[in-house]
């Protein structure tokens, strides 16, 4: 299959008033269509600025970052980000939230509404559409923040620890749910996420950093057949890869 | 009648003699400040001439309205309504130019410092000399009062916006406009209602003061004309209707804070 994203011996060195900071080093990295993809490793290790580059808000001093075969220049509106906190903007209705991607990029036609809608419907806030965000549980908020970014129908949806915020219950039920929504959907994902079992129950490949300057050390290909991320979790190979990715991460 | 008693109905009842509660005792405290006044001049403890009573204050104003009252009212609240209006749409405007453009709110940052700093009284006689003595130079006082506060709360207020969300709206490939009307600025609407509020305030500041260093008609004027000639009796009916413009104003500004809240679906926040 088309690789979506292609990340070609990428380096970044920050520039401040007291130093340069080199975050990355050399990162190569490929991401297929459909594919969900972790990025793990220590932390401030800048698996965030990963994905700030591949959303095309920070420009890389080295290498070249590609979306579907262009490269990436600036901001597009061609991926969907989503952020620890919900983001959810309280002044809006649900249905107002979710459409804003369409709204920003003047795609709010009546079919591209009536998508967000049906997304809505499909995954279990349909009664809330004109409800405001306060009105809803941490969990709802988060489906409500995934949907606002398929709404646009981006090429890539980019996860920035999604689920930290939430309390380890709601973490694994939103996990299942976001995890679901994203298959169905088709949905090709880069996940960043410190908590390497989470990255173990969702992802088709895992990519280990190093400490700072970032380098990519391992790329692991999982095999554990199961589901959704709560059966992985049950599966016996999930504990094996676990400690894998574990002590590389740790190394 | 029956008495409903389940714990919702008790709730509400017990919510509702609170508030009843809470304005009885409000209007005792203004009955019982009022009757100790007028008691105290009346059996001449304390002396009517210096303090008025509200007997004097409401014959007075009786007095005042029959005569030419009503124009002097009507200044007073056109400077300050002209005032309010004309520097809060102007410091929006600027504080919208300074959100904007980083260099040129760090350029212009020590000046504001500075003139926020600035008793602007000071500024009356170039104001004088300037645009005369009159209408003109006390709203122009209400504005250099109102301006500065109002750049630096708005300006605040949009600075203080979400990065995260602002970084969420980038990455949809938003314009800094888009940002801008869609984000920053219905961001700040709880803190844009607030500075409305200090606003109306500092409006009356400045045209009270504008009117006692340069006018000739005005409440502000009456005051200190009601001071000169010993008149407490004018300086306090004047006050008292101060109290209700300055009142009514405020409510005004609540009214619009409960439209938005309503609109929002029961919250600012």
């Amino acid at each position: 299959m088309d690789d979506i994203l292609t990340i070609e011996n990428v380096g970044l060195t920050y520039q401040s008033a007291a130093h340069e900071t080199e975050a990355l080093r050399d990162i190569s990295l490929r991401v297929k269509e459909g594919e969900f993809v972790a990025i793990v490793g220590p932390s401030g290790c800048g698996k965030t600025t990963v994905l700030s580059l591949a959303a095309g808000l920070l420009k890389p001093t080295a290498g070249s970052i590609r979306l579907g075969g262009k490269e990436i220049t600036g901001t597009s509106g061609e991926v969907g980000y989503m952020l620890q906190s919900d983001n959810l903007f309280a002044w809006r209705t649900i249905l107002q939230n979710v459409t804003l991607g369409l709204e920003v990029q003047k795609k709010n036609t009546p079919e591209n509404i009536e998508y967000a809608k049906q997304l809505l419907q499909k995954y279990g806030l349909g009664d809330f559409i004109k409800a405001h965000p306060r009105q809803l549980s941490g969990g709802m908020r988060q489906r409500a923040a995934l949907i606002r970014t398929l709404a646009f129908r981006p090429k890539l949806l980019l996860l920035d620890e999604p689920f930290s915020a939430l309390d380890f219950q709601t973490r694994l039920s939103v996990c299942d749910d976001v995890y679901a929504i994203i298959r169905e959907e088709k949905k090709t994902a880069l996940l960043v996420t410190h908590d390497i079992s989470e990255a173990v129950s969702l992802a088709d490949r895992i990519v280990v950093l190093s400490a700072r300057p970032a380098t990519v050390k391992r790329i692991y290909t999982l095999d554990i057949d199961r589901p959704t991320p709560l059966k992985r979790r049950e599966d016996p190979a999930f504990s094996g890869w676990f400690d894998k990715v574990w002590k590389e991460v740790g190394a | 009648m029956k008495k409903p008693c389940t714990p919702r109905a008790l709730y509400l009842r017990k919510k509702r003699n609170g508030k009843i509660k809470v304005l009885c005792l409000q209007v005792a405290v203004l009955a019982v400040f009022l009757g100790a006044w007028e008691f105290l001049t009346q059996v001449r403890l304390v002396d009517a001439f210096f303090v008025s009573s509200p007997s004097r204050i409401l014959i007075k104003l009786g007095q005042l309205f029959r005569q030419d009252f009503m124009p002097h009212i009507g200044i007073t609240l056109l400077e300050c309504i002209l005032g309010f209006v004309i520097s809060t749409i102007a410091g929006f405007l600027a504080a919208v130019a300074l959100w904007w453009s980083d260099t040129l709110r760090r350029v212009l940052d020590p000046y504001i410092v500075v003139l926020n700093s600035l008793p602007k009284i000071a500024l009356g006689p170039i104001i004088i000399i300037w645009v005369g003595a009159g209408m003109k130079s006390i709203i122009m006082m209400t504005f250099l009062i109102c301006i500065v506060v109002t750049v630096i709360s708005m300006l605040q207020s949009f600075l203080a916006c979400d990065k995260n969300k602002v970084f969420l709206m980038q990455s949809m490939g938003a314009s800094k406009l888009q940002i801008f009307y869609k984000l920053v600025l219905p961001n700040a609407v709880p803190e844009l209602i607030s500075v409305l509020k200090i606003n109306i305030g500092l409006a009356w500041v400045g045209t009270i003061m504008g009117e006692y260093i340069m006018s000739s008609a005005g409440l502000g004027h009456l005051i200190i004309y009601g001071g000169q000639v010993f008149q407490i009796d004018l300086v306090m009916a004047s006050i008292v209707v101060l109290c209700v413009l300055a009142g009514l104003m405020y409510f005004l500004i609540a009214r619009l804070e409960k439209f938005f809240r309503k609109r929002r679906g029961g919250s600012l926040q």
